[in-house]
């Protein structure tokens, strides 16, 4: 094809690469979004076509704005977001932050504070996506001997670990401090970390990565609990087998005595569980936490049934028993004296165990580092520390972590989250004190930074750092939002 | 010399066809002789589309009297028809229904080809869809382009009568006088989906509301049919009564559309509210298992 030219008429360009012959003004693009004005210049943009092109490859999507080489004013964003990965900190805490960047995003103002936060109170939440048990709640967590956190409460169908706080970090001792700084650092930038749970199992935790428990690498989570099981494939289970039982640690499901079954029409069995039932065709406990069925702690499955009754069981009555992961199953027929014999798993139920494993996610420990910066961390970004946390809760300030987006805990001081598979790598980084030290980045308009007590001698624009400063320029992350551009901030 | 229309297929046997702004992800199902066929006529018909259109653009580009249609090509045609039930009431050019124009006539052109089970040109988002007997379509519906995102899932089956689905909203590729997200109608045609997305969007609006940040559209689009209009570039955080105003000001209008029966139905999203009105049926919210 040939290359469009560009008509100069004042300040917009004329393009002529298609019939309808746009005229565009600087910074903007024509009616495809094809083609820009950049300074005067008609450049192709297309980013329609690229993403397309690399969707099909397969490969990732490169955002073909947010690049280095591109000045940034086609878009409603500034092109580039200075993070605080590697900015230095602001102690002893009345020094101004070491970056307070202005940028100008589509004709308003910006300011982002930048900083990296010294976090001694701070830790870890790891969750581990599997039904195995790997220790009782409050059980300690060590790392080398020194402990570095607990077991904590199970939400879902995956166990919640807890580490670090101002309590190990700083509170007993100094090898058990620098164990779990170490420990919260490797986790924050991505590395694995062997965890062993006191009378329980020893795990290798890496976020995004499937979690080591026993040395056996975890491959799904659960599809549910027993019961949710029951209730998914009840159908697909009825006239193939007379009874299913879904081993659970949690909630074991009886097909024949759930509602889904009863719904269904399907026939009592005489069928008798062990453990405490909950409501019709839900069982706790019927076995102990452990690493075998189910997340029990059993290795044959008859062990949690009783004798059926003879008055409603028959012989040649069928049983299934899976887990639910579909990782584990036996299937069953009662001979004459209403024993359960084990027998071949016949193929019209092979596919429904399949269907369970395949309807089980990929398991992942998951990391997400919470930090305070209520504290000091706040004068660095203003004289009047408090205006700033009021800031962040009125949702005037846009608070990330390295550029990614960070959760912020309702109530006092600023604590967040995040995720820590969506900061650059290596962003985390420690002090001896010990001590985590964050990227953190606070962006607002500059008329509120200013309102809220900014230090407004130290700000600069974002192109006066373009040069002479050592960088690492990274592509945006397409998963994370743009910082400059935030519902409810300006774009 | 311009560049000529890209023909090119893409994974999972859709048909992709781009000529300046008109850009069509193309599906179709049946027998695989008539799918084939029907891709060429789209490809052939793709030829001349923009060429007819940009003959006549001075007048599409200008407000519609009631009545009359002075417009020669067949897409021109399909957009004056689309915006002329609005032109008395509001100020609107059939630039207004052109995606969806566009759409229709493609997808007019692979039918009047070959029988097809289920077909769609997608254009942009603006979408004309075919559906035989018996068959269904599912279209997910999304609030901001830059971030996609399912609000909401709308089932069209072929006894419907839908034949078109369009978006409009501020923060997609066309401007929008008002504020919400996305309103996604569905109608008979993809040029009346796309007429009416753009009415029921205007009138998701907070006029002269302090968050909202509004810039003439020639400004930014110096041949713009909205000339000095302005078309809003952001909406700060509304509080949930601020939503409800403007959504309820948004769902007179689409409830008085349905009930003229210009549109099928359509969801109106702002801030994470949605309404719905018509045949779309209300969004239940995904539920944790």
């Amino acid at each position: 094809m040939t290359e469009p030219k560009a008509d100069m008429q004042d300040d917009k360009i004329r393009c002529d690469a298609c019939p309808v012959m746009c005229y565009i003004k600087p910074g903007l693009t024509g009616a495809c979004d094809r083609y820009a004005n950049m300074d005067g210049e008609l450049v192709r943009v297309d980013p329609h076509v690229i993403l397309h092109r690399t969707l099909e490859q397969g490969g990732a999507v490169v955002p073909f704005s947010k690049t280095a080489d591109w000045d940034g004013k086609l878009l409603p964003d500034a092109e580039a977001f200075v993070t605080a990965v590697g900015a230095g900190t602001t102690y002893p805490d009345y020094k101004p932050a070491p970056f307070i960047i202005a940028s100008e995003v589509d004709g308003v103002d910006m300011v982002t504070v930048v900083t990296e936060g010294i976090f001694s109170y701070c830790g870890v939440k790891v969750k581990i996506d599997t039904d195995r048990h790997l220790g009782a709640e409050r059980s300690l967590i060590k790392v080398q001997g020194s402990a570095v956190g607990h077991v904590t409460t199970s939400e879902y169908g995956s166990q919640m670990l807890s580490l670090g706080g101002v309590h190990h970090l700083t509170g007993s001792g100094k090898k058990e401090g620098r164990v779990t700084c170490e420990t919260l650092l490797d986790l924050c930038n991505g590395k694995p970390v062997e965890l062993t749970i006191e009378d329980g199992a020893t795990v290798v935790v890496q976020a995004g990565k499937a979690p080591i428990v026993n040395g056996a690498p975890e491959e799904r989570m659960r599809v549910g609990c027993g019961s949710a099981t029951i209730g998914m494939f009840a159908k697909q289970w009825q006239g193939k087998v007379d009874e299913v039982v879904v081993v659970d640690d949690h909630i074991t499901g009886v097909l024949s005595e759930h509602q889904a079954g009863k719904l269904l029409g399907i026939a009592e069995t005489g069928i008798r569980m062990r453990g405490r039932r909950s409501t019709p065709g839900r069982y706790f406990q019927v076995a102990e936490p452990g690493t075998g069925w189910g997340g029990t702690d059993i290795s044959d499955p008859l062990t949690i049934l009783d004798p059926f009754d003879p008055a409603t069981a028959r012989p040649g009555q069928s049983l299934l028993m899976v887990s639910t992961t579909g990782e584990h199953f036996a299937y069953y027929r009662l001979d004459e004296t209403l024993r359960p014999v084990e027998q071949e798993l016949p193929p019209a139920l092979q596919e429904s165990v399949e269907r369970i494993r395949e309807n089980c996610e990929p398991a992942l420990s998951t990391v997400l580092f919470v930090g305070g910066a209520g504290g000091s961390l706040r004068a660095g970004v203003t004289e009047n520390p408090v205006r700033l946390t009021r800031s962040v809760k009125d949702a005037l300030t846009y608070v990330t972590c390295g550029g990614a987006p960070v959760y912020v805990w309702p109530g006092g001081g600023i604590t967040f989250m995040v995720d820590v598979t969506r900061v650059p790598e290596n962003a985390f980084g420690y002090v001896p004190t010990p001590a985590l030290v964050a990227p953190i980045e606070f962006t607002l308009r500059l008329s509120d930074y200013a309102a809220l007590g900014g230090h407004m001698d130290h700000v600069r624009r974002v192109a006066s750092i373009a040069n002479g400063e050592a960088q690492r320029r990274l592509l945006h992350r397409r998963d994370n939002p743009w910082p400059l551009s935030r519902p409810g901030a300006p774009e | 010399m311009r560049a000529r229309p890209q023909i090119a297929l893409l994974e999972g046997g859709r048909l992709h066809l781009q000529d300046g702004p008109i850009d069509l992800v193309i599906g179709a199902s049946g027998a695989a002789p008539a799918v084939r066929c029907a891709y060429r006529a789209a490809a052939e018909r793709m030829e001349t589309i923009l060429d007819a259109l940009c003959a006549e653009l001075p007048l599409l580009r200008s407000p519609v009297e009631p009545g009359l249609c002075p417009m020669h090509g067949t897409v021109a045609r399909r957009m004056h028809c689309a915006v002329a039930p609005y032109a008395a009431a509001h100020f609107i050019t059939p630039m207004a229904a052109v995606a969806g124009a566009v759409a229709d006539e493609v997808l007019g052109a692979m039918l009047g080809v070959a029988a097809l089970d289920r077909a769609y040109v997608n254009n942009g988002g603006d979408i004309a869809l075919h559906l035989g007997p018996g068959v269904a379509f599912t279209i997910g519906m999304v609030d901001d382009p830059e971030r996609p995102g399912l609000f909401g899932n709308v089932r069209i089956a072929a006894g419907d009568g839908a034949g078109g689905v369009a978006t409009s909203g501020w923060r997609g590729r066309s401007f929008s006088l008002g504020i919400a997200d996305a309103v996604t109608v569905l109608a008979r045609t993809a040029a009346e989906a796309d007429a009416a997305a753009t009415i029921v969007a205007n009138a998701v609006d907070l006029p002269g509301h302090p968050a909202v940040l509004r810039v003439p559209a020639r400004d930014l689009q110096p041949d713009s049919d909205l000339g000095e209009r302005s078309v809003t570039r952001a909406v700060g955080r509304l509080d949930r009564h601020e939503i409800d105003i403007a959504l309820a000001a948004g769902m007179v209008c689409a409830e008085r559309l349905v009930a003229g029966g210009l549109i099928l139905g359509a969801a109106l999203h702002l801030q994470g509210v949605t309404e719905t009105a018509g045949i779309v049926p209300r969004l239940t919210l995904p539920v944790a298992a």
